[in-house]
């Protein structure tokens, strides 16, 4: 009879032991981030999304090298004597158009190994995280300055280039003596 | 109520719809009241925040939910038994429906004033068994007869406990009216029955522990009654995915809905009619010092819905701090300690209203 009795009391003040916790949560402020309006501040090393800063970059195509997954496609063109591609943020000379500088997020894994090798600091890791697409291919990003039909013009300027100095060789080769002398002489 | 709008119509069938159909523009807002306010409470105490998006802190959550239920294609296997799977949900609506029939919403508007108000609740809100064992066997689903039965058992159980309080609180008042009941607890608060009735004297004195037993033996077994955590062993969804609506979709599964949160206001305001004065304000009423006698039915409808939903806010709170018990468990609480209990009371308070 005592433990029933002791069993109803220890019952009902364990209900009510409950009921005064609960009751003090319910006026406690709430753990929950409303996260598309409200973020938590990220780590100072986070790793997301990569930004090339295509002005700086001279096209070594080190960080496509460097990629485990090869996520990062890059083609250049090199320049014709005359045009004049400038320096980079720190004094680096650009002799490299580059025509081609995709990074497929899609592929990514973010392991940051594309940052380190950069000669210019030009690539590197930012804090946007949100940009998922509707379609794959709007994950691959193009980062180069020039578009399609500059890139075309670049490599078509080349090439003339390069058919021109052919040409120079040949018809250095056809006169033998005279005109090899020439770009010893320029070189020295 | 049905007086004055057979006058205001000039026709009694008609008043007699109006009159019948008012308890539904209650229920209706205050289920769905009712769910955003558990879907908060239950947040809050887990230190979430519950719904936000729909309007001011999610109030239009509910709202929401209650278009993509009528939406909702209404998905009817090809094994139920049709005719009883399609009748089930309707049958459990109206046994939680009419109760209300018989609540004292104010001292101007109670669906039916029968004298043998109590005696007719007990005995409709059975009607609730029937519809939900109907759903559970008719859905041909195992998970769902499970919970059928569990809540036939629970409910035939909790009946007991209920009746045994529910005589004593008759034995006490002598009388089975709930209109009767609320008038005899009016003026202020230390009239209620749970400090001791309207009577003053030493027996006031004498028989208020023994209210406050006896309410608590009321509110746990109607707690039980109305399927709610910690008793809700039929639609314990860890265990039978959704108990005796496993099976059901759209606006029926909202009609179980609909039937569960009416029933959960029925008994709170049972409980206030017999414990907490029903209707009558606890402090006096604001219209009759002012002398504007109409605003008193108003006031009246007011204190009524709001003990309602204190006491629903209680359940919720319940819900939200315990754990749900076993079915071995259950029973032992009903037979071995509710039942008892509730004997001891009923002696107790019978010898003290008898002397």
């Amino acid at each position: 009879m005592k433990e029933y009795l002791k069993n109803t009391w220890l019952g009902v003040w364990t209900v009510l032991v409950g009921m005064k916790i609960t009751f003090k949560h319910l006026f406690q402020p709430a753990v929950t981030i409303q996260y598309p309006d409200v973020k938590l501040p990220l780590p100072e090393r986070v790793r997301n999304r990569l930004y090339v800063n295509i002005d700086d970059c001279i096209g070594c195509d080190q960080c496509s090298r460097a990629c485990p997954v090869s996520c990062i496609s890059i083609e250049t063109v090199k320049a014709i004597p005359g045009e004049d591609l400038g320096q980079t943020s720190n004094g680096k000379k650009k002799a490299l158009w580059v025509t081609k500088f995709d990074i497929d997020f899609a592929k990514c894994c973010y392991c940051q190994l594309c940052v380190f090798p950069c000669p210019t600091e030009c690539i590197k890791m930012t804090e946007t995280y949100e940009f998922s697409e509707f379609r794959r291919q709007d994950l691959n990003y193009h980062f180069s300055a020039l578009n399609t039909s500059e890139a075309i013009e670049k490599k078509n300027n080349w090439e003339k280039f390069q058919a021109e100095k052919e040409a120079q060789k040949a018809a250095a080769a056809a006169k033998p003596a005279a005109p090899q002398q020439n770009p010893k002489t320029e070189g020295n | 109520m049905f007086e004055w709008l057979s006058d205001l119509t000039g026709n009694q069938i008609l008043a007699a719809f109006i009159s019948a159909a008012l308890p539904v523009a209650f229920i209706v807002p205050f289920v769905i009241f009712a769910v955003w306010l558990e879907r908060k409470v239950s947040a809050h105490m887990q230190d979430r925040l519950g719904p936000m998006r729909v309007g001011w802190h999610g109030w239009l959550q509910t709202i929401a939910d209650f278009f993509k239920l009528i939406q909702k294609e209404d998905i009817v296997s090809s094994e139920v038994d049709k005719k009883f799977f399609n009748m089930a949900p309707y049958l459990v609506f109206i046994g939680s429906y009419a109760v209300y029939a018989a609540l004292p919403f104010s001292n101007s508007y109670i669906g039916s004033n029968i004298d043998l108000g109590l005696f007719y609740i007990i005995a409709v809100s059975g009607l609730v068994v029937a519809g939900i064992l109907m759903a559970g066997w008719a859905s041909n689903n195992k998970y769902s007869l499970y919970g059928a039965m569990r809540s036939a058992a629970q409910i035939v159980s909790y009946e007991i406990p209920t009746a045994l309080v529910i005589l004593a609180m008759v034995m006490f008042t002598g009388t089975l009216s709930l209109a009767k009941l609320s008038d005899l607890q009016t003026s202020s608060f230390w009239n209620w029955y749970i400090f001791g009735g309207p009577d003053w004297g030493w027996s006031k004195l004498l028989v208020l522990p023994f209210m406050l037993v006896a309410f608590l033996l009321f509110y746990i077994s109607s707690l039980a009654e109305v399927n709610r955590t910690p008793f809700d062993l039929p639609e314990a969804e860890s265990e039978l995915v959704a108990g005796y609506h496993t099976e059901y979709s759209g606006m029926k599964f909202a009609m179980f809905f609909l039937s569960e949160y009416g029933n959960m206001f029925a008994v709170s305001a049972i409980a206030s009619v017999l414990f907490f004065g029903g209707y009558q304000s606890p402090i006096g009423y604001i219209g009759n010092s002012l002398g504007i006698s109409w605003l008193v039915p108003f006031e009246q409808v007011f204190w009524f819905a709001s003990k309602g939903i204190f006491f629903v806010f209680v359940q919720m709170w319940l819900r939200w701090t315990l754990p749900r018990v076993r079915v071995d468990q259950l029973m032992t609480l009903c037979w071995k300690y509710l039942i008892p209990y509730a004997f001891v009371n009923l002696i107790i308070i019978g010898i003290i209203s008898l002397i």
